[in-house]
């Protein structure tokens, strides 16, 4: 271990600011991290994380910029440097691990390249820049003599394209690294070794790192301080066991309730409302139009951060409340269904693509009113076999029936009631709607397409459907880019309800929403399900999520049914080694550093 | 979990050693597949070429003669150019002619046509070259800089400049141009580019200077708004963000991380462009009587000159095969994410 008690980074009233109107987008930023330490920045999507995370290398987006503070980087202030000065700390003194390694690392270039470049661009931090570029792989588990240095990245595997990202960060040594939701879109098993690799190398080469998530848990193993951010700024700071043991802030509580746990079956709380638009913070506390626990002094008055033992905490009723933990969860209602009655039955179905075989021999039933998981990591199959029982893939053999009646294999060769009866929700909300079409127009269409309706009908039925996904009547208007993602999603969902369907095929429907969204996703969900009698088939590679919705699970991996059944019995004893190791790589909340051995 | 489970999996070394060969193999796939469909769009191009000139407009040789036309002359004619033989003897004889060699005679003045299309071939050949290549680089740098220079003068003035030239047709600019330099305000260049019999568009460049110029101006508008747009594209991205966080030097990431990248997208445009130029050659080489295809075309047109006709038309539809199955071919080397399977 390497001077472990130097701070390596500190940050000091940091603001940034658009260019054109002098509205701050993240504001009054106090935090320092030391060596081999990892502070967590934990926040949903718009709370201003990766704008911080950025200027932390004294880097803005167009239309920003670092407007106050100060950075001191091993005790200098990086925003007093000069552009050729930050250019050349920027990749060996503070380095960078990004969101999205697939889009952040050149597809016209090989990564021998990429990596060689970035030595050249600091010829005084490597020697001998062959051997740092073979151990520094080795670093993060890949094979130099696997050729890998003479790919391109399209050619890497998802985990492999994060871990070059991750070898770049620490390849010329640097003391701090800030690391973007570096685990989004990976298997869990994968970002756990992700995590794993992050932090020994933290340890060893005693780095300064920070941690940005939308996650909790994800950061809960890994993190010693976390710093929770909401529109902008941090409103609360403090060590990991502290903030996670009582979390003293409504919202860092919100953002504890919404993780699904894997232990118990739970219903999920998520957090009600958005965040407010990157610089439109409102008067007041910027927590209050969401805060169930708002008073009027809320509305008012902006708290400032408050010291309670050892963490800070930027709300009015930091004082007076005693610290509650998220014991406050309820449990799941358990539902009687009846086994007489098989909505759905998957029989023996094969699929592939091309000469590549994607599922074997898969069988599975849902349960009427029931709703039953599949879980696998990406590449099991999950998808094809949704779009095989929902009619978008034929080429498949076996069977697929719905309440007795074989299906035909394409969506086409079924009838319209049918088709009526199985609704899909895709997984991305963002590219699932119709930019076109007004959310009113979405919703018309499957009604005009199964239904008879006159167009008096049709509104009503779109206003109740909006109703039910507890969206307001006036966004009917509206288009889907002026939605949030978990709005639209909800439009999603209520464009497969309105017409009024027996089985719910759900594709990863919170894969691309933040916890505190897919916890409220997935608790409507749950209570449509409840409500309309509706089957569902949920398909996730989150086994945690299971607990909170299903009653059956199959778990897939390489496209076979490796553990089937009822979701208590499956995941409190585990049979199939996999479905072992995928329980153990779900990141939990538990604080203690026993997630992530040492 | 073990290292080799996590690290490159299942990737022996040995598959690179294949990969330069599979490399190829999409290549040699693409090539095969196009130079195919271009054999077959080039024969369907010749009976289109001859069902247009020979059987649609009633009597060829009539056509021909026009007024002169008395019986005697129709019928030698007629026989002159096989309309006296079944249809498909005719168009076999004209295709074997054409893949032979023996193209025939013209019917103007019995010069071989070969004889008379090659100079014409070789000087339209220099001006689209000429041209292609200066507005090419030209678009290409200029829409590059104005994506630096986004939303600054330069951006903007030259878009403004940009949508006027696009408004304008070609034989406008040209004229435009002679009056400029060539007639009313100054005298500098020649109006016309008449060049003696037997020499080339090299022998004189400055009767090129016209033509070219036209032909820069007209195409660099949509070379420039694609590459701006597209490099654009290409700084905003991530992976340019990366470089910059990594330290690389500016000028490195806009010509290694920022260009390639854009550049790709506009290959498409260019190879339109140059399509549009063996087009565009026509009007701009009838206004400024340059001789090379498109003028001959025009006289050979209004001669009602039919053999040259079917074979400057056959030519130019096997430019825009073998230029499209180029484009597509560089715009494949450009870009490893197509050119390489996973």
């Amino acid at each position: 271990m390497v001077e472990s008690q130097s701070i390596r980074l500190e940050v000091r009233d940091l603001q940034v600011s658009m260019n054109e109107r002098s509205t701050d987008v993240v504001d009054e930023i106090n935090f320092s991290v030391r060596a081999g330490e990892i502070f967590g920045l934990v926040g949903e999507s718009g709370s201003g994380k990766t704008t911080l995370a950025l200027a932390l290398l004294g880097y803005t987006r167009r239309g920003l910029k670092i407007s106050a503070g100060s950075i001191y980087l091993d005790g200098v202030d990086i925003l007093g440097l000069g552009e050729s000065e930050l250019r050349e700390i920027r990749g060996s003194r503070i380095a960078y691990v990004p969101q999205d390694p697939a889009a952040a690392l050149n597809p016209t270039l090989r990564i021998g390249h990429q990596i060689r470049e970035l030595f050249h661009a600091h010829p005084n931090a490597i020697d001998d820049i062959n051997a740092r570029t073979d151990e520094v792989l080795r670093e993060v588990n890949l094979d130099p003599a696997s050729g890998i240095l003479r790919r391109y990245p399209h050619q890497l595997s998802g985990g492999q394209q994060q871990r070059v990202a991750l070898a770049m960060a620490f390849a010329c040594r640097a003391s701090v690294i800030v690391l973007d939701e570096p685990t989004t879109g990976l298997d869990v098993s994968t970002q756990r070794h992700v995590l794993e690799t992050v932090k020994s190398l933290c340890v060893t080469h005693g780095v300064a790192a920070v941690y940005v998530s939308h996650d909790l848990a994800v950061v809960g193993g890994l993190v010693s301080q976390v710093g929770v951010m909401y529109a902008g700024r941090l409103v609360e700071i403090g060590s990991t066991s502290g903030v996670f043991s009582t979390p003293r802030h409504p919202y860092s509580r919100g953002l504890l309730n919404a993780v699904p746990s894997a232990d118990r079956s739970e219903i999920l709380v998520g957090i009600p409302g958005q965040p407010p638009r990157p610089g439109y913070r409102p008067t007041g506390c910027s927590f209050a139009p969401r805060c169930s626990e708002v008073l009027d002094r809320c509305l008012t008055e902006d708290p400032s951060p408050t010291d309670v033992q050892g963490t800070l905490v930027r709300c009015h009723r930091v004082a007076e409340q005693a610290p509650c933990a998220i014991s406050a969860r309820r449990s799941r209602p358990d539902m009687h269904i009846s086994d007489a009655m098989h909505r759905l039955e998957v029989r023996d179905l094969s699929s592939s693509y091309g000469s590549a075989k994607v599922l074997h021999n898969v069988s599975l039933d849902v349960r009427a009113t029931a709703c039953t998981a599949i879980v696998g990591e990406s590449g099991s199959g999950k998808t094809t076999l949704a779009r095989c029982i929902v009619g978008l893939h034929g080429s498949y053999t076996g069977t697929v029936r719905l309440d007795g009646v074989e299906l035909s294999n394409t969506a086409r060769k079924r009838n319209r009631q049918q088709l009526q009866e199985i609704q899909y929700i895709f997984q991305n909300p963002f590219t699932s709607l119709n930019p076109r079409k007004t959310i009113g127009q979405i919703l018309s269409q499957p009604l005009e397409h199964f239904l008879r309706l006159t167009s008096k009908e049709r509104t009503e039925r779109i206003a109740k459907a909006l109703d039910e996904v507890s969206l307001g009547g006036g966004i009917s208007e509206r288009f889907p880019d002026e939605l949030s993602g978990g709005e639209r999603q909800r439009v999603a969902i209520a464009r497969a309800i309105i017409v009024e369907p027996k089985l719910l095929v759900c594709d990863e429907v919170t894969s691309a929403l933040d916890v505190s969204v897919q916890a409220v996703i997935v608790e409507l969900l749950r209570s449509l399900q409840e409500v309309r009698k509706l089957s569902m088939l949920f398909i996730t590679h989150n086994l945690a999520l299971v607990r909170s919705i299903a009653q059956d699970v199959v778990v897939l991996s390489g496209g076979k049914v490796i553990e089937a059944g009822d979701v208590e019995e499956v995941l409190e004893r585990p049979q199939n080694p996999y479905t072992v190791r995928l329980m153990r790589d779900i990141p939990k909340l538990t604080p203690s550093s026993s997630t992530l051995p040492m | 979990m073990s290292i080799e489970e996590i690290g490159v999996r299942g990737k022996a070394p040995d598959r690179d050693v294949g990969l330069s060969w599979m490399s190829r193999h999409p290549m040699v796939a693409l090539l095969l597949r196009r130079g195919g469909i271009g054999v077959v769009t080039l024969v369907i191009v010749s009976i289109i070429v001859f069902a247009a000139t020979e059987v649609l407009p009633g009597n060829a040789a009539y056509a021909v003669l026009g007024h002169t036309a008395t019986p005697v002359r129709l019928h030698a004619m007629e026989v002159q150019l096989h309309l006296n033989e079944g249809l498909l003897a005719q168009y076999w004889s004209w295709f074997s002619g054409l893949i032979t060699g023996h193209l025939g005679n013209s019917l103007v003045n019995s010069q071989s046509v070969w004889s008379l299309v090659e100079p014409r071939l070789i000087n339209s050949g220099v001006l689209v070259a000429t041209s292609g290549v200066i507005g090419i680089l030209a678009g290409v740098l200029l829409g590059a800089y104005a994506a630096l220079r986004r939303d600054k003068w330069f951006d903007h003035i030259s878009s403004v400049v940009l949508l006027a030239i696009t408004s304008l047709p070609e034989f406008v600019v040209a004229i435009t141009l002679i009056i400029v330099f060539a007639t009313v305000v100054t005298h500098l260049l020649p109006a016309v580019s008449i060049y003696p019999p037997g020499t080339y568009a090299w022998n004189d460049p400055k009767l090129l200077v016209l033509p070219v110029v036209t032909l820069v101006i007209v195409i660099i508008p949509y070379i420039m708004r694609m590459m701006r747009g597209a490099m654009i594209e290409a700084l905003e991205s991530d992976y340019v963000q990366m470089a910059r966080l990594e330290g690389i030097k500016s000028w490195k990431i806009v010509l290694i991380h920022a260009l390639p990248n854009a550049i790709a997208p506009t290959i498409q445009v260019i190879g339109l462009t140059v399509l549009y130029l063996a087009g565009g050659i026509v009007i701009v080489e009838d206004v400024f009587n340059f001789p090379g295809v498109g003028q001959g075309l025009v006289s050979a047109v209004s001669n009602r000159d039919i053999p040259v006709i079917q074979f400057m038309v056959f030519i130019l539809a096997a430019l825009y095969v073998v230029v499209n199955i180029i484009t597509d071919v560089i715009a494949l080397l450009a870009s490893p994410r197509r050119r390489l399977v996973r």
